[in-house]
């Protein structure tokens, strides 16, 4: 736990919240490991969990059936996986699937977000933490949306 | 044979940019299935020779077509091998892309001012490159690597639309097996057996290795595309000082005589087409008329 503690103190995401909110924090996670195309969690499941990427690559995934697993977005070394545990109704929107040997820092969000109803310090600070994350996968996906680099730009 | 070094800007001693030279198509390179690689050379058996500075642009005339600014996409120190790289999108670049080795092209230039890279000892480089816009910085990576040992950490980020888009493939295989450089490619839309990485070249200006306090970053791509990456780049904390990129505005003259390429008060072909972000960024909305 001490590592775990270590990492995630360092880890810009975490960066200025309350010890006793990092030690509860610590208390939800635990290290987790996924071999090459394993699937993190998939579309449609309840969404309990969001993880901190240690090492290697995760994609994020629509699957379509009549052109398979779309990868929309790559993730990488230091990166959030997944936020929607803490958004009503708590079911992933995508695939993501380990590109190689991942190793993660997983966090329960289940056990985060009974937290965050007793504590709303807790609960605005994840959020404040989240919503970049989530403004930026807009962003990008909208650019993504122009087609930049097609005909027209 | 000694070679005749000619800017092109005298003749009979007189300044002169509107002169064009005739060259040949020496080598057409495929790049992707709409952008090509043209290796040029001076057709009238003197050495026309045209030493440039890395990003600037020539105007290249399909005779009886149009006239239109390219940028050099090749090596400063070997000004001899006249290169371009140049996306098929309407009617010159289009008739352009028919042309075979022996053809002629009509070349005038160098023009615009080019990347600062004599000013970056010591700093660490961030090169961000969206689409065709690889090409005017593949020049000035050239250099930056010729003299690696000057610089900090050198990065490259370059997004394109797919993976049949990549540009420059086994330039950039081979520097992507540099240790002393690391180069990230992304793609919008993965299709085939990619597996490298998917989503906008601005997620990974959040992520590179660099320290923003000591980096300068030169950005070239759609405007919307650099727009967004300075955006993350100023998150990252990297000062708009620091920060080049290359425009491109409709041009005429290439030499600050029409107006047409007016930028607020500058003229892109003649104060561009690489400007400091700071100078400029309160013209960055403003539309082309
Ligand atoms: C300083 C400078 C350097 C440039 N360097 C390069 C380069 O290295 N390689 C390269 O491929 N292009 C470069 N360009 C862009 C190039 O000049 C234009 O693509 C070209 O003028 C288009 O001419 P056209 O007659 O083929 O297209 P047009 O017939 O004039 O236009 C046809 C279609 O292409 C679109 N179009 C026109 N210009 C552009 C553009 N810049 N980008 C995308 N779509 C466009 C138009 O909107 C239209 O839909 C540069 C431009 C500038 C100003
Ligand atoms: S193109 Fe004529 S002034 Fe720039």
């Amino acid at each position: 736990m001490e590592n775990l503690e270590s990492i995630l103190k360092q880890h810009p995401f975490f960066e200025g919240l309350l010890d006793k909110h990092i030690e509860f924090i610590v208390g939800c996670a635990s290290n987790a490991r996924f071999k090459t195309g394993e699937f993190l969690f998939r579309e449609g499941q309840e969404a309990n969990h969001f993880y901190l990427i240690r090492e290697g690559t995760v994609n994020l995934e629509i699957y379509s059936p009549q052109k398979g697993a779309i990868t929309i977005q790559t993730l990488d070394e230091g990166e959030i996986v997944g936020w929607s545990w803490i958004i009503s109704p708590y079911q992933w929107r995508f695939d993501a699937r380990s590109v190689d040997m991942t190793r993660l820092i997983a966090l329960d969000g289940k056990c985060l977000r009974d937290k965050c109803n007793e504590d709303p310090e807790l609960g605005f600070e994840l959020l404040k933490r989240f919503s970049p994350i989530i403004e930026q996968r807009l962003v990008a996906t909208k650019i993504q949306l122009l087609d930049l680099y097609g005909k027209d730009d | 044979m000694e070679k005749t070094i000619e800017t092109n800007r005298k003749t009979n001693g007189q300044y002169d940019p509107l002169i064009t030279h005739p060259y040949t198509v020496k080598r057409v390179i495929n790049e992707t299935h709409d952008t090509f690689t043209l290796h040029l050379g001076p057709t009238n058996g003197r050495n026309t020779i045209f030493p440039f500075t890395a990003g600037q642009f020539n105007m290249l005339y399909m005779y009886g077509i149009g006239e239109i600014p390219i940028s050099i996409s090749g090596d400063p120190s070997k000004p001899e091998q006249l290169v371009h790289t140049t996306r098929a999108v309407g009617t010159v670049t289009k008739a352009m892309r028919g042309l075979k080795k022996g053809h002629s092209i009509g070349v005038r230039g160098p023009y615009g001012n080019g990347w600062p890279l004599d000013n970056l000892e010591g700093k660490d480089v961030v090169f961000i490159a969206g689409g065709i816009g690889l090409a005017p910085l593949r020049s000035a990576m050239y250099q930056v690597l010729a003299n690696r040992d000057s610089y900090g950490k050198v990065v490259l980020l370059y997004g394109t639309r797919t993976p049949i888009d990549i540009l420059f493939r086994k330039e950039l295989e081979r520097w992507k097996s540099r240790f002393d450089l690391d180069v990230y490619v992304t793609v919008d839309r993965a299709i085939g057996t990619w597996r490298g990485y998917v989503g906008v070249v601005t997620i990974l200006v959040s992520r590179a290795p660099y320290d923003p306090r000591n980096t300068v970053a030169l950005v070239c791509g759609p405007e919307v595309m650099m727009r967004f990456s300075i955006m993350e780049l100023k998150k990252r904390g990297v000062k708009s000082e620091h920060i080049y990129l290359s425009m491109e505005r409709n041009m005429k003259c290439g030499v600050g005589h029409c107006g047409h390429c007016q930028l607020g008060p500058t003229f892109v072909c003649k104060d561009g087409p690489v400007y400091r972000y700071d100078e400029i960024d309160y013209l960055l909305d403003i539309r082309e008329v």
